[in-house]
């Protein structure tokens, strides 16, 4: 098999099942104990990282920009420019990688070793479909978790900005906050929701699939993890830019 | 009505009370439990099963041996349904079940027990999760689920293990606890897929007792993947009975009793190169045969 027909195959598989989890997850049996410890495990155990990420990318794009612009004269238009580039690329994109990083490996290394010791196999011959039990859950605990993580992401990079504003560059206060309110449009507000929602799909469809298509023993599980970190960082990075490009089109702000 | 039950009910002969053997009568028991007919599967250009036709009747034990590669968990796995096969028919108690989707192989899986060789248990679970995992699955209320994971812990005499985790469990208990596990709901087939590889010979004979137990005192047909050869002599010339104590003990064949309840079928890349008695298989002037048995 070739390298095309490999990838085709590739991702013709990642579709059916990013769709079958879709559907388990409005059809029954529901596994709402497993939704809610995925929920758990995803969302509320991302959260010291997302809180770390988005306070300090907030206060390094203050101190890189600030300076900068302070040479143009342009300095007030900083928190803008930290508020706006927080909520339209940054929060997002920095989110799903932190937690691309974080969970997508462990989904991966998770389905993998259940592949490699025959436990999916046992799950299944037990009656189980494991793309409900395993999948769905973990789809949807993702679709729910990366968009709010990217919000509290955006509040705390903004909140960062602020606090680096105030304290290094004596930037009134109510300039920085008039200055975020009346730069953040809802366009904005609506992209910001929209990309963690897509890179949700994205890190779920590709850590689980190179996870239940483990082969190899814990070699296999090493290397499945890899793949569905290095590829699901890449393919959200790509998406990013298409989605970017297609919000600016839908929302008629080109 | 009467009409309707003739045609329902078994057949059953003249002298059929007079027997001790009723089931023999009985047409249903004609209907083997699995059977494959001119099966062929490949992965890629490597064919794994090259035209394998078998039965499995009801109440019997078939002893699949072979070397490593040789497609023996393949079949097992073809039986659940977990692999198609690329020609061919597998059917499981009459069902042909060759081109069922995966969800109408959810029905069919709920006849099988399967046993995997590493016992594969669920790691995150208790040992009572595990043995329960069937039945909380299909929703049964806990009241109902306790005491039939405490039977089943008993068969395997594990119910001191109910509230470890695998983690904490021996590779034999393990093995134990998955066939616990297999036989949940009472299934009238099981699959055993090397379930003794890698045990010492005490555990090693243990899991053929289940399987001889499984056998005679509940009729349960099973396929018995291994390349080990006292499995095949514990099965083949054993059985198991109920003492007057109310025991379960275990008799050697004799001249009193012949087990036909056993059978051995030899693999080699695919194909079946013996199917028979284990007598008959011990007679086998086939080189690879022979040395299959001598271990060398």
């Amino acid at each position: 098999m070739n390298f095309a027909t490999r990838g085709l195959l590739e991702l013709q598989e990642s579709v059916l099942l990013a769709a079958r989890a879709f559907r388990g997850i409005f059809k029954r049996p529901r596994y709402i104990p497993e939704t809610i410890a995925q929920m758990d495990a995803i969302g509320v155990g991302s959260l010291t990282i997302i809180i770390l990420t988005g306070f300090f990318t907030g206060g390094v794009l203050t101190v890189q920009t600030f300076p900068t612009l302070k040479n143009y004269g342009a300095q007030s238009q900083t928190c803008y420019l930290v508020a706006v580039s927080l909520v339209r690329e940054l929060g997002p994109v920095l989110c799903a990688l932190m937690v691309t990083g974080r969970v997508g490996s462990a989904i991966s290394a998770e389905l993998g070793s259940m592949v490699v010791s025959q436990q999916i196999d046992a799950m299944r011959a037990l009656g189980t479909d494991p793309i409900r039990k395993l999948v769905a859950p973990r789809m949807f605990a993702l679709l729910v978790s990366l968009p709010l993580l990217t919000v509290l992401a955006d509040v705390l990079g903004i909140f960062g900005g602020w606090v680096t504003a105030v304290a290094l560059y004596s930037v009134s206060s109510s300039v920085f906050i008039s200055s975020v309110r009346d730069g953040i449009t809802t366009d904005d507000l609506i992209g910001g929701i929209v990309k963690p929602l897509v890179f949700s799909l994205i890190i779920g469809t590709v850590a689980c699939r190179q996870g239940l298509s483990t082969e190899g023993g814990t070699v296999g599980v090493g290397r499945s993890t890899t793949r569905a970190v290095v590829m699901a960082s890449i393919i959200v990075i790509i998406a990013d830019y298409f989605l970017a490009k297609a919000l600016q089109v839908i929302l008629g702000t080109t | 009505m009467s009409a309707g039950i003739h045609t329902t009910s078994p057949t059953v002969s003249e002298n059929a009370t007079e027997s001790t053997f009723l089931e023999i009568d009985d047409r249903n028991r004609a209907i083997p439990a699995i059977e494959f007919r001119d099966v062929v599967l490949a992965f890629d250009e490597r064919v794994v099963l090259d035209n394998l036709s078998f039965k499995v009747m009801k109440g019997e034990t078939k002893i699949i041996l072979g070397g490593s590669g040789g497609g023996k968990s393949t079949v097992i796995k073809l039986v659940l349904g977990l692999l198609k096969p690329d020609s061919g028919q597998v059917l499981v108690d009459g069902e042909d079940i060759t081109h069922h989707t995966e969800a109408q192989m959810m029905s069919v899986r709920k006849k099988i027990g399967m046993v995997f060789q590493e016992g594969a248990l669920f790691d995150s679970l208790s040992v009572y999760d595990n043995v329960a995992y069937r039945l909380h699955e299909q929703g049964v209320s806990e009241d109902e689920v306790e005491p039939e994971v405490r039977r089943m812990l008993r068969f395997v005499n594990l119910e001191d293990a109910i509230d470890k985790m695998p983690i904490e469990l021996s590779g034999g208990m393990r093995r134990r606890v998955g066939i616990a596990r297999a036989l949940i709901g009472d299934p009238k087939i099981v699959l055993f897929d090397e379930p003794t590889a890698g045990l010492d010979p005490p555990t090693a004979r243990t899991i053929c007792e289940l399987a001889m137990k499984l056998r005679d005192l509940e009729d349960v047909s099973s396929i018995f993947v291994t390349h080990e050869m006292n499995n095949l002599h514990y099965i083949c010339s054993e059985y198991a009975v109920v003492d007057e104590d109310g025991k379960v003990v275990f008799e050697r064949e004799g001249e009193r009793l012949c087990l036909i309840n056993s059978k051995v079928m030899m693999m080699k890349q695919g194909k079946i190169i013996f199917s028979g008695t284990d007598e008959a298989l011990r007679h086998s002037e086939d080189a690879y045969i022979q040395r299959f048995l001598r271990g060398h």
